[in-house]
């Protein structure tokens, strides 16, 4: 038994290690973990080890996938002495997975990275100043700017309950007090509902027709995630990808290259109708959306079925608090919503607003933040 | 930490000692598991670990902690988490009223002893009340409870944390008693639908496991193992039925609570075969969006039929 021991556990170290390199949290305790439920099990079957691993090693749905791949590259490619050679093999099947976003993209990356200060252009201009006619330098002060955006969602009633002159009888700090005198209750207390804020999901649209603004527009995106407010962030392409978790890390350019891995489909085309029936399917309707200001930024143009996404605009605005859409060609001289999908969608739309420039993006965070009182909704989604 | 593991072993029901076996007894139990559920549920109990289930809802998450309680015949603690929840909801509240009653009655009697002595009386195990957290830590008996925390997702991050404390020591600190340590620990399974994500301090000190739609065959089992009364051929047509039904895009997919409810509605009404009418006259116990029903009624209910093998 013992002998056997020693290499179950340096390849179970070694699996550990994959995953975590592929992206999956199995710190060492969940290794330890896993060692633990192989002793329980039978290590010679395959599927006792699977199920391991799977239930000690992973802990959100959207690793099971590559859980799965990996486990058959490493457990299945390999006997469990050799725990070296796979390894070289799962990076590249992995590098087929994380499509690089497009050159040039990357490029105005790097330039961002070697910014140069240069504080010629007057924030005054600069928040008037259409993102696309950007250059590297103004983008770099813009990113500053937008730091000191707040992003804290209109407020709503909690169900805690906060010390107030008036309100719920309080018993708890009623009797506190009365025993300082005696047990009469001389002053009775009270409490009453905290107030949070709402949450905020931004849906940020990143087909080709977007190119000059996505990046932008993720990067505050990344403002506000670091801000601490309760937010989520989703792009919207050819499909649906949840960049929340990678965008929190402060450093932005870190945050920018970790959500541009996990994007697959820069610059692609749009089915704005069935990525917004995904991001409904699955968060939305579960919870994240309901009472949530929801925004989208898009130039609304979509080459799916339009009627799509008016019906998934109309589900999506029943169950959010507030739904604002951002499109940075509104603020165009003479624009009209003509793309079919702006025009599908704009029935279902609480405020409209541009979000080409920084001016505009302030605005944008005052709808947020104040949402309450430019529009008054009763209660809840119908 | 290998010590307190080791004192949380072995709450395994009387005579388990594999998965395989756990299996079968879930299956004596009417609880059908595959097997990734049931190496989960058998490494859960030996590990002295939670198990977090995740899972779309109607999938039988809930159902695992009963069916737990009733193999290992110890009580099913359930707190229900919701928006607001505190410790005051979760763990212990003081029982306030009869605290003043106390002191009312000390007044009619006359006892003014010393204020020390009579304030260190209110706060004693009899003005507490406990909630199912606490009950769980103090439950006397031959083997510990199992404490299902049902749809954390829907508490705060704030009180997250909390249990994290919890679920790690098994022990709580009531600032005017004193720490409560539970004898052994509770068999704990935690349950979310994922509004949210679930911080992963919280899923790493448990096994997680995401329960899926089950497949046709094994949906098929579950109705005849949930309703006897249900004839195979019915119990067949319904489970295809359903299958379609997750496929139509629908808003709500139907889980398998939904599938159950829809054939004991069915053998309700004496249906020993599916047809249109009886579909029309039921879709309210298994299609609950009023888009989707029209869905259903509208485009697809001959193909719905036709599946069902007429």
């Amino acid at each position: 038994m013992p002998q056997q021991k020693a290499p179950v556990l340096q390849a179970a170290v070694a699996f550990g290690r994959l995953l975590r390199r592929a992206g999956i949290a199995a710190g060492p305790d969940r290794v330890v973990e896993f060692t633990r439920a192989l002793e329980e099990l039978d290590v010679t079957r395959r599927e006792d080890v699977y199920w391991a691993g799977r239930l000690t090693l992973c802990s959100r749905r959207e690793d099971l996938d590559l859980y799965d791949k990996l486990f058959r590259v490493f457990w299945e490619g390999a006997g469990l002495t050799q725990a070296r050679k796979p390894k070289m093999r799962v990076s590249i099947s992995l590098s087929e997975d994380s499509v690089q976003p497009p050159k040039k993209t990357a490029e105005k990356n790097d330039q961002g990275e070697e910014m140069v200060r240069l504080r010629y252009s007057p924030v005054d201009v600069l928040r008037k100043k259409d993102f696309a006619l950007y250059t590297p330098e103004e983008f770099a002060e813009l990113h500053k700017l937008m730091a000191n955006l707040d992003l804290s969602g209109t407020p709503r009633r909690s169900r805690r309950l906060d010390p107030a002159p008036r309100g719920r009888h309080d018993p708890r700090m009623t009797l506190r007090g009365a025993l300082r005198t005696g047990g009469e209750p001389l002053r009775h207390r009270f409490r009453k509902p905290r107030s949070r804020p709402r949450r905020l999901v931004l849906l940020c649209d990143i087909s080709g027709s977007m190119a000059p603004y996505s990046r932008t527009l993720i990067r505050f995106m990344h403002a506000g995630v670091v801000s601490g407010v309760q937010l989520e962030a989703f792009v919207l392409g050819t499909r649906l990808t949840r960049i929340t978790r990678e965008l929190t890390s402060r450093d932005p350019d870190r945050a920018m290259k970790e959500a541009s891995e996990a994007i697959r489909d820069w610059s692609g085309g749009t089915r704005l109708g069935d990525t917004v029936k995904e991001f409904v399917d699955r968060w939305g309707q579960r919870g994240m959306a309901r009472g949530s200001v929801v925004v989208i930024l898009s130039d609304g143009w979509d080459r799916g079925d339009v009627e799509v996404l008016a019906e998934q605009m109309m589900r999506l605005h029943r169950l959010a608090y507030k739904v604002i859409w951002v499109n940075p060609l509104k603020a165009a001289p003479g624009y009209q919503p003509l793309a079919r999908g702006m025009a599908a969608a704009l029935p279902h739309v609480d405020v409209f607003l541009s979000g080409h420039n920084f001016e505009s993006l302030e605005k944008l965070a005052r709808t947020i933040t104040g949402a309450a009182s430019e529009k008054q909704r009763g209660g809840g989604p119908g | 930490m290998s010590e307190a593991v080791d004192g949380r072993r072995g709450a395994l029901p009387p005579g388990v000692s594999h998965s395989p076996q756990l299996r079968e007894r879930l299956r004596e139990d009417s609880y059908l598991a595959d097997e990734g559920l049931s190496t989960a549920i058998f490494l859960a109990l030996k590990l002295g670990r939670p198990l977090f289930l995740e899972g779309e809802a109607g999938v039988g998450k809930t159902e695992v902690a009963k069916v737990l309680s009733r193999l290992l015949d110890t009580p099913l603690i359930r707190l229900q988490c919701y928006e607001g929840i505190d410790v005051h909801q979760a763990v212990y509240e003081w029982d306030y009223a009869r605290q003043l009653l106390h002191i009312r009655t000390a007044e009619a009697f006359g006892e003014k002893e010393d204020r020390q002595r009579f304030e260190d009386e209110l706060y004693t195990r009899q003005f507490l009340v406990s909630r199912p957290l606490l009950q769980a830590l103090e439950h006397q008996g031959p083997s510990p409870p199992v404490l299902l925390i049902d749809e954390v997702d829907r508490a705060d991050d704030e009180f997250e944390a909390f249990l994290l404390e919890i679920l790690s020591d098994f022990a709580i600190t009531i600032p005017e008693l004193g720490t409560v340590a539970a004898e052994r620990p509770p068999v704990a399974v935690l349950t979310s639908n994922r509004t949210r994500e679930v911080h992963d301090a919280l899923k790493r000190r448990c096994l997680y496991f995401y329960i899926d739609h089950p497949d046709v065959k094994r949906e098929i089992e579950i109705v005849r193992l949930r309703v006897p009364g249900a004839e195979e051929h019915l119990a067949r047509q319904v489970a295809k039925a359903v299958q379609n039904l997750r496929s139509m895009n629908l808003y709500k997919p139907p889980g398998v609570a939904e599938t159950l409810d829809w054939t004991e509605a069915l053998v309700a009404l004496g249906a020993k075969e599916l047809d249109e009418g009886l579909i029309e006259a039921t879709l309210g116990s298994v299609v609950k969006y009023r888009e989707d029903q029209q869905r259903v009624l509208g485009e697809s209910l001959r193909l719905l039929v036709a599946s069902g093998g007429i």
